[in-house]
Order: structure tokens, then C-alpha cells, then sequence
């Protein structure tokens, strides 16, 4: 395989991970704060804290290591995307400090405060919408390349019909997620309060999810026609994705077999969020950068993969290590331990 | 002013506010790590809790170094662009597998915090830590080599075009600059970890405390702090040595040494005439300059009128340099100070002035940290990667920052005040002697 290949792959794999478990960390803030208000914070709270407390960090990771990666593999993506996105990296980063670090204060701290549980959901809904306009912006006509360097159009994003599709997708998305994962923990852990509360979030989050994702089409064939007309050339990857929904939503439904319906969701996004990167290649950032032409020098490309396979052999035990003493662990769930 | 300055502005004050929980992020493990296994081996329990209430406080400095670490890992790209495009290529594999040595340390510190009761063999749960000190002190290490590689870059070269090409990842992680820079980031982190918690006990002491938690606490940190103190030392003579040799700039504008000689002499403190070059009011300490470059006193050391006068540093680094080699003297002192009052055994060492003079030493070392990393930062201007690129080549062209420097100024100020109100009142409420008594009744 070509290093360039295995360099987006790798890359994709570890943000559709960012994708799945940072959903399920921001939309539990989401519901952690909304069960306040509601008072029904004794109902799911512990499921929720039970499951975020020992992995938040590892969440964190994730991101950073999707970032990390993109710079090394294409260092010219640092030049573009660093200079264009000065304001809604800066904005994307400062939510992601008030989360991290309140999150540790409310829960590691001596007391429950309403205001750091209103930072820590708040920001969960807002940072998914920031990170969202990166992908947004990758599909051209935000950045302009100048005779005086790089120019973000700020105001061209704000009034896309496109960005905002992808920011309601990505929102909607978090929420879904997020509670069919949690539904499915609450079942492990015979908590059936949690469970029947969580059930219903996921099902009302599953409607949304799918108008979203028409209208992000819609607003992709507006913005970028060739992006649009290559996604529809593997178009049986989204419609897989569908099917996968449709099973996910029919077992939640019929409250059998949870943790395959979860299954099915982390399905249903892996087709579409890989059928969006397929369609998208070979442009990183559309017109400017390709992944042929950022590429990093070889010697560099093969010394991070050499590293990423070493890595490898030392996080999958490591996480199968967490995993299994957090999250299939029947006795920690049940708050036993 | 423009971008370059508020990127350099906001650059600083990212990294100031990031080194003082990132440092305690560092070397907190290690003391938490040597006080359960002590614990464990010597079934004392008051070492076991120990560990308890240091883990406790340091998930929430861990948490404020986690996300002012992201900030300026992505500040990097925002803020200078040109020079990630320029030297990402090289720099790529620390980079990467510091956040491999973050991962690793974020699983293991998840493990840790829930485990304390859940293995039957205590021993198990200590192991536990082990890999929390190798994942904190490896991305202390790959970041070092990364800052290093600015100071020295090395395993490539330019091609016509002005791109980089010839890469050798290793080499440019091995630069001359990291072995001196590790030793003396992981011995400075160590020992100023280790005054903290000293000075938490003795401040304790002080107020009257006089359960044994307390003084158990003060003798483990001073003792491991002494050693600490004396390798920091080494560390620092090493990094001396290897300025004079690689970067003579920054050691003469630190010594304020402007006529390369022999037997040069070492000047502490002073005022600086910037027409003349003389110095005033200054302790010459004879041939010390030489004895700290080259190790015996008929070294020649190089002196700033040797260089290009655009490339000289700004020379109020001497007084940055000043600071931090004091305060290095100064723990060495009190450290040593308290372990041979304590060796005496006549009960010496918890009398009140030496106590207070370790109270004061915990600031006085994070203070000394700051400096070091000013001098270490400002004693390489103008370049930001030395002899390649200038550091107003690097900077975004993007409007802005100035917006930017205001928010996260706001920020940092909040998150300090509020992270330490909670680690107060995280500790005021649950006294070790309650948490004690509670431990063994039940």
C-alpha cells in the first residue's frame, strides 16, 4: 500500500474513533445537565458517571492524536488549515479547555456545582457544532490562497446553508449516539429507570439524525458538486448506513438485544462517515491540497507508521485492560466495586 | 502590534500557565508512586494515604495540564504555520509519540483512580502507577526533543528549493541539545514536585499538626528532594557546558561575557550599561564562567562581541539566569539543611525557620522553573529554529490573534482561580487525621 494511503486511513479510523466515543462523552454531559433541570438527575446520573469518570481523558486523546497525525503525515494541512483557522480553532479549543478541566472539578472535586455541570454539558453541544466547520471548510471556498497568504472567509461560513446542515448533523448526531450507548450501559447494568429514560432520548435523537443527513446532501450537491457527484458514485455505502439504522432504531424499539443495537449505530456511522472520506479523496483541503501532494518526506511517512504499529502493541492491551475493568466489568457497572 | 508580537505574547503565556501543571503532572506519579509502594512494603498505612490524598489533588492538575497541553499542541499549527509546514516533516515523530506516551498514561491514571480496593494484592494496584510515571515522564522526554530540535536542529537538510529533505528521524530527536535539556526537564520537574508536597506538610506542621502523617510525609519528600535537588545540579553544569559548545550566544548573554578569554569569571546579579557594555555593582566570582563551559578554568569560553550583533539575545536573560541558578543553590541548601538536622537526631529539623524556609522553597521553585524556560526561550531569539528561521518568518498572517491573546488571558485566569479554590476546599473539608481514623475503623 502506498504510505500516503495508510496515512488517511489511519488517520480516518482514529477520527470516526474520536467520533464515536467523543459523541457518547459530549452527549452524556448534554443529559447529565438536562436530567438536572428536569430532576431527573437521580434517575441517570450514576449511569452516566459510572462510565465517564475513569475514560474522559482517553476521549481527549483521541482528538489529539487525529491532529498530531494529520500535521506529521501532511505537514502542508498545518499551513492552510493553521492560518484559516485561527478563530474557530481558538474558539473549538477554548470549549475543549472549560470541558476537560471543569469536568475534573466536578467530579473530582469536593462538590456538585450547577455551574460547572452547566459549563460541562453546554460545552459538549457547542464543541461538536466548532469541530464540525473544520469538515465543513475542507470542502473549499472558505479559504482563499492570496498573493499575502492564506484568507478565511468567515462571513461565507456563517451564511452557508452547507455549514449549517453539517453543524445540525453533527449535533443531532452526538445526542443519538450517545443515548443508545448509554441505554445499552444502563441495561448492563440493571439500572431499568436509566434505561427506559435513555431509551427515549435515543429514540426521539433518531428522527433528527436522518433528516440531517439528507440535508447535509442536499447541501453538498449546492457547495460542491464533484464531492457530491463521487459520494453518489458509492452511493450503496450510505445506503447501507440507512439499513443499519433501521436496525438500530427497530431493536431499541423493541428493547432486544441493546448492545447490538449499538452495534448497529457505530455501523450505521462507520459506512457513512467512511463513504464521506472515500467520496472525499484525494483532496484534503478542496482545491489546495491534496493527500499525494502534502504528503510528508518517506523516510518520516514509514518512521510514523513504524511508531503507530509499536503504539499499537502497547494501547489495544492497554484499552482492553480499561474496557474490561470499566465497561464489561458486570460488577463495576452495577456500582458494586 | 502585529500578529508576530501577540503570537509570541500568547505563545508565552500558554506555555507559562501550561509548564506549572504540566511539571506537576511530571512529578507528582513518581512521588505518589514511591509512597504506596513504600506503604505497601512497609504495611505502613499512613504512606497508603498518602498516595490517596496526593491522587486525589492531582487529577485535577492533571486535568488543567491535559487541556493547556492541547492548547498549545494546536496552538503550533495556529499560530505558526510556516514553521510546522517547514519542519512538521522532522519533527512529526516526537510528536507523535508523545501523544502514544499520553495515552498510555491516561489509561493506566483511569486504572489507578478506580482500582485503589479492587485487587486483593495491594501490589497489583501499585503496578499500576508504574505505567503512569513511564507515560508523564516519556512526553516530558519527546517534547524536550522537539524543543531541543529548535535549539540544534539536526538529521536533515535544505534543498535549493529551501525545503527540507534527508530526513533522519532519529538524529533530529537525538539533537546535541536533548540529552542535557531531559536530564535537566525530568530532574527540575522532579525536585520541584517534591518541594511541593514538602511544603504542604511543613505548612501543616507549622499551623501545630502534629500527627505523624505529617512529619512522615516531610521526611520522605526532603530526603528524595535532597537527591533530586543535587542531580538538577548536575543536570544544570551539564546543560552549561553544552551551551558553551553549541549555543555560546545564549551562555555570554546570560553571563553578560562579551571578550571571548580564558579564565573567564562568572557575574552574579548587576546592572548593565546597554551604550558601554560595563557592568556595575556585579559579584565576579573568579574563573567560575570557564570551570561551568569547559570544566577547568583555562577553558576559553566565547564572548557576545565574537557574534553578529543581530543575532545577540536579549540580555536580560543574565537576570533570568541569576534567578533560576539561586533558587537551584537555595533548595540544595535547605534540602541538605533538614537532613542533616534530622540525621543529628537532637530534633533540630522541625524547628519553625527551617520549616518556613521549605514553605518558601515550593514557590520558589515553580518560580525558578519559569525562569529557566524564559531563559531557555528568550536566549534563542531572534531564531525560533536556531540559524534557519527567524521567529518573525513563523507567525500566521491571520488578523486576530490579538482577539485570541484577550480570550485565552481570560481563560487561564479563571481556570487558575478555580482549579485552586477546588483543591482547597478538596483538602480542607477531609483532614488526614479524620481520613485516617475513618481508614481504620474501617
Amino acid at each position: 500500500m502506498q504510505l500516503e494511503m495508510i496515512g488517511i486511513t489511519v488517520l480516518w479510523i482514529f477520527l470516526y474513533g474520536y467520533l464515536i466515543v467523543a459523541s457518547i462523552d459530549f452527549g452524556a454531559g448534554f443529559f447529565s445537565y438536562y436530567s438536572m433541570l428536569t430532576g431527573k438527575d437521580h434517575i441517570i446520573n450514576k449511569i452516566i458517571d459510572r462510565y465517564l469518570s475513569p475514560v474522559w481523558e482517553v476521549t481527549n486523546v483521541f482528538l489529539i492524536f487525529f491532529i498530531v497525525g494529520l500535521v506529521g503525515f501532511f505537514p502542508d494541512t498545518a499551513y492552510y488549515y493553521g492560518t484559516a483557522l485561527l478563530i474557530p480553532g481558538g474558539i473549538s479549543l477554548i470549549l475543549l479547555t472549560i470541558r476537560g478541566s471543569f469536568y475534573a472539578f466536578a467530579n473530582y472535586g469536593a462538590r456538585k456545582s450547577r455551574l460547572y455541570m452547566f459549563l460541562y454539558g453546554a460545552t459538549g453541544l457547542f464543541i461538536p457544532a466548532s469541530l464540525s466547520t473544520v469538515l465543513t471548510i475542507s470542502e473549499g471556498g472558505f479559504i482563499e490562497e492570496t498573493k499575502n497568504g492564506v484568507v478565511f472567509h468567515a462571513d461565507r461560513l456563517f451564511t452557508s446553508p452547507y455549514s449549517w446542515s453539517v453543524v445540525f448533523l453533527a449535533i443531532v448526531s452526538v445526542l443519538y449516539i450517545s443515548a443508545s450507548f448509554l441505554t445499552y450501559y444502563a441495561y448492563k447494568a440493571k439500572d431499568f429507570p436509566a434505561m427506559e429514560q435513555l431509551r427515549t432520548y435515543a429514540l426521539f435523537w433518531s428522527g433528527p439524525t436522518i433528516l440531517a443527513s439528507l440535508l447535509v446532501f442536499w447541501g453538498l450537491s449546492k457547495h460542491n458538486p464533484e464531492h457530491f457527484a463521487s459520494a453518489v458514485s458509492i452511493g450503496w455505502m450510505f445506503g447501507a448506513s440507512f439499513l443499519c439504522f433501521c436496525v438500530a432504531v427497530y431493536l431499541m424499539w423493541k428493547k432486544e438485544n441493546l448492545g447490538l443495537s449499538f452495534v448497529f449505530v457505530m455501523f450505521q456511522f462507520a459506512y457513512a462517515f467512511f463513504g464521506y472520506g472515500i467520496s472525499h479523496m484525494p483532496y484534503l483541503l478542496y482545491p489546495y491540497v491534496t493527500f499525494q501532494s502534502a504528503l510528508t518526506h518517506s523516510t518520516m511517512g514509514w518512521a510514523l507508521v513504524i511508531a503507530f504499529i509499536a503504539g499499537l502493541f502497547l494501547l489495544i492491551p492497554s484499552l482492553a485492560l480499561l474496557l474490561w475493568l470499566f465497561l464489561f466489568n458486570a460488577k463495576y457497572v452495577r456500582g458494586e466495586k | 502590534m502585529d500578529s508576530v508580537i501577540w503570537s509570541r505574547i500568547l505563545t508565552a503565556e500558554t506555555l507559562a500557565f501550561h509548564i506549572i501543571w504540566a511539571t506537576i503532572g511530571v512529578g507528582v506519579p513518581v512521588f505518589i508512586s514511591i509512597a504506596e509502594g513504600w506503604g505497601i512494603y512497609k504495611k505502613d498505612p499512613h504512606y497508603i494515604l498518602m498516595a490517596r490524598r496526593w491522587t486525589r489533588g492531582f487529577v485535577i492538575t492533571v486535568a488543567v495540564g491535559v487541556v493547556t497541553g492541547t492548547c498549545i499542541g494546536l496552538m503550533l499549527s495556529l499560530l505558526w504555520p510556516k514553521f510546522m509546514q517547514l519542519v512538521g516533516n522532522v519533527i512529526s515523530l516526537p510528536l507523535f509519540l508523545e501523544t502514544f506516551a499520553f495515552f498510555f498514561e491516561a489509561i493506566f491514571l483511569g486504572i489507578y483512580l478506580y482500582t485503589w480496593d479492587r485487587f486483593k494484592n495491594p501490589v497489583w494496584h501499585w503496578l499500576t502507577s508504574i505505567p503512569i510515571i513511564i507515560g508523564s515522564t516519556m512526553s516530558a522526554v519527546f517534547i524536550t526533543t522537539v524543543n531541543s530540535f529548535m535549539n540544534t536542529p539536526a538529521g536533515f537538510s535544505i534543498d535549493e528549493a529551501g525545503r527540507v529533505t534527508h530526513i533522519d528521524p532519529i538524529a533530529a530527536m537525538l539533537n546535541p541539545a536533548t540529552p542535557s535539556k531531559v536530564a535537566h526537564v525530568l530532574a527540575s520537574s522532579y525536585v520541584t514536585c517534591g518541594f511541593l508536597l514538602a511544603a504542604i506538610a511543613a505548612f501543616y506542621i507549622l499551623r501545630g499538626r502534629t500527627h505523624i502523617y505529617f512529619k512522615k510525609a516531610l521526611r520522605l519528600t526532603m530526603a528524595a528532594s535532597f537527591v533530586l535537588a543535587v542531580l538538577t545540579f548536575v543536570a544544570g553544569d551539564l546543560s552549561g557546558k553544552f551551551l558553551a559548545k553549541y549555543q555560546p550566544a545564549k551562555l555570554a548573554a546570560a553571563e553578560w561575557h562579551f571578550e571571548t578569554m580564558k579564565e573567564a569569571p562568572l557575574i552574579f546579579g548587576g546592572i548593565l550599561d546597554e551604550e558601554t557594555l560595563e557592568v556595575k555593582y556585579a559579584i565576579k566570582i573568579p574563573y567560575a564562567l570557564s570551570i561551568l563551559a569547559g570544566g577547568s578554568p583555562s577553558d576559553q569560553v566565547i564572548g557576545l562581541n565574537d557574534i553578529p550583533r543581530e543575532e545577540w539575545p536579549p540580555l536580560y536573560v543574565h537576570y533570568l539566569f541569576d534567578g533560576m541558578v539561586a533558587i537551584g543553590f537555595y533548595l540544595i541548601f535547605i534540602s541538605g539543611l533538614y537532613l542533616f538536622l534530622w540525621l543529628r537526631r537532637k530534633g533540630g529539623e522541625w524547628n519553625p525557620w527551617v520549616l518556613r524556609g521549605i514553605v518558601l522553597a515550593a514557590p520558589l521553585a515553580f518560580i525558578a522553573i519559569e525562569l529557566g524556560w524564559m531563559y531557555a526561550e528568550v536566549g534563542r531569539q531572534p531564531w525560533i529554529i536556531v540559524g534557519l528561521m527567524r521567529v518573525d518568518q513563523a507567525a500566521t498572517t491571520a488578523d486576530n490573534v490579538d482577539v485570541m491573546t484577550l480570550m485565552f488571558s481570560l481563560l487561564y485566569a479563571a481556570l487558575a482561580v478555580v482549579a485552586v479554590s477546588v483543591l482547597i476546599r478538596l483538602f480542607r473539608k477531609n483532614s488526614p487525621e479524620k481520613e485516617m481514623a475513618e481508614r481504620i475503623s474501617a
